[in-house]
Formats: C-alpha cells, sequence, structure tokens
C-alpha cells in the first residue's frame, strides 16, 4: 500500500504536521464532543421510542385532559409563566429559555472573536454576559422543575403503585419519578433525566465559564500568548446551545 | 500585575461582528417560524417533520458558525458529521419502524374521547 501512495498524501499523514489543522486541545474536545452528542442521541432514542409505542391522545386538542393511560400533549403541559395565574401561556416559558440560551452562545462567539484579536478587556466582558446568560437559564430552569414537581390544575384520577402496593383511584398531583399527573410514568421519568441531563451539562459549563473567566482577567491567557482555552470553552457552550435546541423540539413542539 | 503589556489589540472587524448577529437573528427567526407552525397547524406527522426539519438547519448554523466548523478543513468536517450521519439514521430507524412496530404487536389502542368520531387509522 506504501508503494501506492503520493507523495503528498504520504507527506500529510507521515508525522510533522497537523492533517486536521487543529491543535490537539480542540481535536480532543471535539472528539469528546461527539461522544457526548452519541450519549444525548441514547437518551433522546429512549424518549421518541417510548413515547411513539405509547398510547396517543386522538381527540379534539381543546378537550384534552391529563390522564395516565395516554401521551399528554405538551403544550397543555407546559403552559405556566412566573406571576401568570390562572391563564394559559402554552410554550412562551421556554421560548423565554431557548432565546436566553441562544443569545448566550452569541455573547460566547463574541468572547472568542475577541480572544482571537487578543482583546483582554472584550474577553472579560463577554464571558461574564456568557456566565449570566448561563445563570438566567439554570434559574429559569429551576423554576420550571418546581411548578412541574408541584404540579398545577385538577388532579388526575390513576392507579397507582405507592409504598410497596397497587392504590387505586389515587389523586396524583404533580410529578415523581414513579409516578405524575401528565400522563404514563415514563413522561416525567423521560422529562427530569433529559432536561436534568443538559441541565447538568449548562450547570458545567457555567462553573467552566466561571474559571475561564478569572483566568482571562488575571491575564493568564495573555502571558500565554493566545486565547485558545476560550475556543476550547466555547466549543462546549454551543455544544450545550445545540443538544437544547434538540430538547426542545423533541420535548416541547413534537 | 502593573507590568502593562506589549500585547497589540487589533482592531474590530466590523463585518465580522455584524456576520455573529446575523447568524442569531437567522436562528431566532427560525425558532419563530417554529412557534408559527405549533400554534397554527394541527399536530401530525408533517408538522413533526417540519419541526425536525428546521432543527436540523438551525443545528447547522450553530455548528458550521458558532463552532466554526465549516471553516475547518474537510477531514475534521467529516470525522465529525459522518458518525452523527449513522445516528441521525438509527434515530429514524428506531422511532419510526420499531416504535410503531412495538405499539402494534403490543395491540396498544389510542385514545379516542368519547363523542369524537373514531377514526381508522391502523397502517
Amino acid at each position: 500500500m506504501a508503494t501506492t501512495a503520493t507523495v503528498g498524501n504520504k507527506s500529510l499523514w507521515a508525522g510533522g504536521v497537523a492533517p486536521l489543522k487543529a491543535s490537539y486541545g480542540k481535536l480532543m474536545m471535539w472528539f469528546f464532543l461527539l461522544s457526548d452528542a452519541f450519549t444525548f442521541s441514547g437518551l433522546l432514542i429512549t424518549y421518541a421510542f417510548l413515547r411513539w409505542s405509547a398510547p396517543a391522545y386522538k381527540g379534539d386538542p381543546s378537550d384534552f385532559v391529563f390522564s395516565t393511560e395516554y401521551w399528554p400533549i405538551p403544550e397543555k403541559v407546559y403552559d405556566a409563566f412566573p406571576g401568570v395565574h390562572g391563564q394559559e401561556w402554552p410554550l412562551i416559558f421556554v421560548g423565554l429559555m431557548t432565546f436566553i440560551l441562544i443569545l448566550s452562545s452569541v455573547t460566547m462567539v463574541l468572547a472568542v472573536e475577541a480572544g482571537q484579536r487578543m482583546d483582554k478587556k472584550g474577553v472579560v466582558k463577554w464571558m461574564l454576559w456568557t456566565i449570566i446568560g448561563g445563570i438566567a437559564f439554570l434559574s429559569c430552569q429551576a423554576w420550571e422543575w418546581s411548578h412541574f414537581i408541584s404540579g398545577s390544575g385538577v388532579a388526575t384520577i390513576g392507579d397507582v403503585f405507592l409504598n410497596g402496593r397497587w392504590v387505586e383511584n389515587y389523586e396524583i398531583m404533580g410529578a415523581g419519578l414513579s409516578f405524575n399527573q401528565y400522563g404514563p410514568p415514563a413522561f416525567a421519568a423521560l422529562f427530569f433525566f433529559i432536561t436534568g441531563f443538559h441541565g447538568f451539562h449548562v450547570f458545567s459549563g457555567v462553573v467552566i465559564n466561571i474559571i475561564t473567566f478569572f483566568n482571562a482577567a488575571n491575564g493568564m491567557y495573555e502571558r500565554r500568548g493566545h486565547y485558545e482555552m476560550i475556543e476550547k470553552v466555547g466549543l462546549y457552550w454551543h455544544f450545550v446551545d445545540l443538544v437544547w435546541v434538540f430538547v426542545f423540539t423533541f420535548f416541547y413542539l413534537i | 500585575m502593573e507590568q502593562t503589556s506589549n500585547v497589540v489589540v487589533q482592531p474590530v472587524d466590523k463585518n465580522k461582528i455584524r456576520g455573529i448577529w446575523k447568524i442569531a437573528g437567522i436562528l431566532a427567526l427560525i425558532t419563530a417560524i417554529e412557534y408559527a407552525f405549533a400554534f397554527m397547524m394541527d399536530a401530525g406527522t408533517l408538522r413533526n417533520v417540519i419541526f425536525v426539519g428546521l432543527t436540523i438547519v438551525k443545528a447547522f448554523y450553530i455548528v458550521s458558525e458558532f463552532m466554526h466548523l465549516g471553516h475547518e478543513v474537510k477531514g475534521l468536517i467529516y470525522s465529525v458529521i459522518l458518525p452523527m450521519v449513522f445516528i441521525v439514521w438509527l434515530i429514524v430507524a428506531l422511532v419510526e419502524l420499531e416504535g410503531g412496530a412495538v405499539k402494534s404487536s403490543r395491540g396498544t389502542v389510542d385514545y379516542h374521547p368519547a363523542g369524537s368520531e373514531q377514526v381508522d387509522d391502523s397502517h
């Protein structure tokens, strides 16, 4: 095989040059993100598989009521907004969360751009905005979770497995891991697992952003001569945004 | 700290900044279109396909522009994109085919509220 290789190819992969024209750190970040994408794909496959094999609601959406017998319509579950009572604001709050995360992705791009120009002030400013965006998103998610767990409206009557035995016609309010008022048990379990796993990524992203923010402010990257660390952290942060785009579609829209 | 550096800060490229905000605008616009479909179109397979399609468009802009993959060398682009293509294939196969097959082989029946017309959509 070696004899058939052309000179150009041989020199590209024979060592001494970087064939992918990316640094070791960036390359490893890409492959870590690829493996992380596999993990999220596994979760989304599980979600979609369980949902598509569960009974669907086939009536008029305006007559919809929660039941443990069939999968709920997402708009009917996520229709609350902080400070608004007795009104249905379907998907508005999650729209706000999406907006916050996209904006914090933009500020991260601006931080990376400032880093490439060796503009320390710019990096510090935009990293701070990115951190604020991440914390805002996490706060929204905390509110959404607490609302989801405590429940709202009329309790759903269903048979549940409670304290080691089956209880019939139990009044279910809110959501836990074993049953919930919105639909089959898997509905809330998947919600907790997938949005929780994503939220944990956002949380660790915020922690990493804070560390690099202080490093940049202290001039570590300026002394190093480049801001590549900001680019690597940026890749991770955009990935978190990317996953949210998919979670948003599969959980809230479909 | 006082030894102020001799680092030269390069000037801002206005076009680059404008390009970044343009991508942000596109992402916001696509999300708005998704909302329009969510509120104005009845749920169904076609709407789901539209949602997934728009999501992939958004993913393209984030990966290609924000994560800069579109500006890397071909080898890096393919080593990231090709594995994901196979995963998407798996997702489509498991969701559309396996999910539906398991549902019908279990004999799972969809819920039709009393009074609503019984539509036979067995397939």
